[in-house]
Parts: C-alpha cells; structure tokens; sequence
C-alpha cells in the first residue's frame, strides 16, 4: 500500500492521523480508496465534480501531478502521496 | 593594500563572520548592503525575517504593515516585547532594527497593502518577503511581483506546518521560476475550508520558518547557493518531517501564462470571496444586542466558531460550529430573532447565508464585526485573539 501524507486542516476528519497507508495503482484509485475509509475528508479535498480542489497541490513523491499523468499517475506501494493545500497563516476572518 | 570604501570599520567587524565565509565573502556582503527587501508583514513570519536581514546587513529594508502590537502577539513575534504593546508594528520594528544595525536604512509603510499602493511599494524594492496572514494579499503580493518582475519569497504557516519557496526569480539562464498562481490557482472558498474555521499556530514555528525565509532571501540577494524557486519546501512540526517538492509554470497562469488575462492588479478580496455577500443581512452591533438583553427582549444567540476558539473566550451562548451548520441548522428557533456570531462576523455571515438558502430562515440577525467587537465595544474583562 502506499503512504498518503494528510495536511494540518486535514486531519480531524482523518481520526489525527498524518499518513494514511492507502492501496490503489493510480492516484485516482488512491483518492477513491482513501475518501471510501474517510468520508468525512471528501468535500474538503473534492469539488463537486470530484476533481481535487485547485488550492489543493497532489504531490507523488517530489512531484506534482500536474506534471505527471494527473489522476493517471501510477503509484507504486513504496510511493508517497503528499496532498498540500495553500495555507495563508493564523488570521482568521 | 587597498581599502573597502562601502563598509566602515566597524560594518567589517560586524560582518566579519560573513566575510570570512568561503564561497560568501566581501562580495555577497556588498550584494546585500546594495540590495532593498520589501517585508510585507511584521508578524510571526515578519519577525525572524526582519531581525536577520537587518542583522546580515540588507541595505534597504521595507516594513508593510498597518497593526499595533498585542499581548496575543508576543509568544511568536519575537521582534516586539511588552513595552511595545500598542504600538504600531512597523514603529516598533523600526526602532528595534535600527538597535541591531544603525548601518542599515528602514522604510516604514503603516498602511495595509491594497490594489491602490501595492505597484508603487513593491516598485521601489529588489525583492519581496511575503509573511501575510491572508489569501487576498498573497494573491496581491503575487501578482505585483509578477507584474513589477520581482522575486517574491514565500513562505507561510498554519498550526504546525510550514511552507517556503521563491517564485517569480529569474535564474542565470534568464527563464523566470513558477509563481504562486503556477501551484495554487484559485484561492479557498472563505468559510468552508477547515483552515478558515480554525486557527492558530505553534509559536516556535515561525521562528523556524521565517528563518527559511530569510536565508531564502539572502541566498536570492547574492546569488549563493540554488534558491527554492521551481521547489516546494514544507514542514511538519509534529512528525518532524520535511519535503521538498518539485513545481512548474502553468500556461493556463492568467498571470504570465500563455494567454494572460490579468494585466493589472485586481480586487483581491472580490478574487477570494472575501466579499462574495450577494444580499444585504441583517445585523445587530454590540451595543443594540445590549439594549435587547436590557430591554428583555426574546432572542438567541449562536456562535458558529470552532470549539476550542468558544472555550477559549465565550459570551454564554450555544455553539453550533460553521462546518456542522448545514446538519445542525434545522434544530435553531424559527419564532424568535436569532443572533448568529463568530470571531470577526465573517464565518456568521457565511452561517447565515447557509441557514436562509437551505432552510428558509429569516430571523436571522448577524453580530457586526463578532466576539472581538462585541469584547471591545462594550469593554468588557474577557481575552480576544
């Protein structure tokens, strides 16, 4: 299985857990697997349309996604998954 | 022998420590006594930001900020103490740097970054630190940059997790790096994301990262070392875990990608929905609540913020937490007039829109700028944040 890293903002919808073991060959069956084991993490890392938020980077190891083969991008049970949302400080408005 | 006509006796004994660097030297510290760094924001990040470029001797260094110091601020913002209190920020900074270096020239703005002044600021400086606290001005500070062709270094904090790169920079082939829109397109809806309902942050940690930031500044002032720039740096303070990632320009940047859509600087706060309030609501102020709770009035009070920012400091009321509203909302009285509040009256706001589309209410009333106002207004002996 490979290691999904959980952000801050995250984790109380992950039960505080900051790496999530997640099976899955391709980032789409990683996100699908890890969002079916916590629900609750769904409409924060989605869209409605089910693509992940744009303030939301998916990393496969160093890289983006973007730069890789997006949801396709394979995923080895070594990989980890890094998911980075923009965070802009303590100020709350 | 010759004689260095740009430092005085006493900056080389300052910055001997500097000079004797190999692959450093005379001729990075004469970079930075040339140079002019914009700080936008003296906060948590502000701080260490400021106290080592002042301390490393940047030539030139502008304070953007338009705060006064608070105690809330003290357990991360190193560069103010007690006696500081009230005072505006870029004051208190002024006179502390100047303390540590008098061989350096501090410009201060007390004004916050706007639309309006952002070009003219940012245009009279070489590079940019970023430490603002909200997603209007990154997205103002970064596209000024884009636009003035400054490098932007960035780096920003939330509880325990740190971020740092450098966008904007041109590297010594002449190709310019990615920016924050490259990595970050659109910015968090306000209110229904975790990281606008809750807040705060580990007072050591932008010490750590500030400090990243200020080596990220130098090393982009004299051209030491590879900067972050096309690199993602992040930190976790709790697993003790760093990475660092790789990132690229986006063509569809509306910034500077391939087909630009933004040529000037925009309304930031509009951009992030800051302003996105369709319909007039109704609101209550701090002191006509009083008069209700004086006159005896029939009404409800429920705060929207997060549960550990009502244990924090409350007014008695019940907590319905903005992120449980939309299940929550059907249990609020409909038969008397209902006062919904937050921190600042934005999160209430957005409560009420969230209660008046999914269930019809319309005895909603929004308290005008939340706890910290209704605290303040009626001076009451409680702690704000």
């Amino acid at each position: 299985m490979a290691t999904v890293i959980i952000p801050t903002p995250l984790r109380k919808f992950t039960g505080n857990s900051a790496k999530i073991n997640v099976s899955g060959n391709d980032v789409s069956e990683i996100i699908a697997n890890l969002v079916h084991q916590y629900p609750d993490v769904q409409k924060h890392l989605l869209d409605p349309s089910g693509s992940v938020r744009s303030f939301i980077n998916v990393f496969v190891d160093e890289d983006d996604i973007r730069n890789l083969q997006y949801n396709h991008t394979h995923v080895e049970t070594r990989s980890v998954i890094s998911i980075v949302p923009a965070i802009a400080g303590g100020n709350l408005i | 022998m010759t004689q260095n006509t740009l430092f005085s006796k006493e900056e080389l004994a300052r910055y001997n420590r500097h000079i004797i660097i190999p692959g450093f030297g005379m001729e990075a510290q004469e970079k930075l006594k040339k140079s002019s760094v914009l700080v936008v924001g003296a906060g948590g990040l502000g701080s260490p930001v400021l106290l080592y470029l002042a301390a490393a001797g940047v030539g030139h260094i502008g304070i953007v900020d338009c705060d006064v110091v608070d105690d809330s601020n003290l357990h991360r913002q190193v560069l103010f103490g007690i006696e500081e209190v009230g005072i505006p920020k870029t004051e208190a900074a002024k006179k502390r740097l100047l303390s540590l270096n008098p061989h350096i020239t501090i410009t201060v703005y007390n004004t916050q970054l706007t639309s309006q002044n952002a070009m003219e600021i940012i245009g009279g400086y070489d590079v940019v630190a970023d430490g603002t606290d909200n997603f209007p001005t990154r997205y103002l500070v970064n596209d000024a940059c884009v636009l003035l062709n400054k490098p932007n270094v960035y780096a920003s904090i939330f509880q325990f997790e740190g971020q740092v790169s450098v966008f904007n920079q041109v590297n010594e082939q002449g190709v310019r790096g990615p920016n924050y829109r490259d990595l970050f397109p659109t910015p968090p809806d306000p209110g229904a994301v975790p990281n606008c309902s809750e807040a705060g942050v580990l007072g050591v940690l932008p010490g750590i990262i500030g400090s990243l930031q200020a080596l990220e500044v130098i090393k982009v002032i004299t051209n030491v070392g590879d900067s972050l720039s096309g690199r993602f740096f992040t930190f976790d303070a709790l697993s003790f875990e760093s990475r660092t990632f790789n990132i690229s320009k986006n063509p569809a940047n509306p910034v500077n990608g391939e087909n630009p859509t933004i040529k000037e600087l925009i309304d930031y706060e509009q951009f992030c929905g800051v302003k996105a309030i369709e319909k007039p609501l109704k609101e209550v102020s701090p002191i006509d609540l009083q008069d209700w709770q004086e006159q005896g009035l029939d009404f409800q009070i429920i705060d929207v913020r997060e549960a550990d920012e009502y244990d924090y400091v409350n007014i008695g009321t019940e907590l319905i937490p903005l992120s449980t509203i939309s299940v929550l909302g059907g249990t609020i009285d409909r038969n008397t007039r209902v006062v919904v509040m937050c921190k600042s009256g934005m999160r209430s706001a957005k409560a009420i829109r969230i209660l008046e589309d999914k269930y019809g209410f319309n005895n909603l009333y929004n308290l005008e700028g939340g706890i910290i106002n209704y605290i303040n207004e009626l001076e009451l002996d409680l702690p704000t944040y």
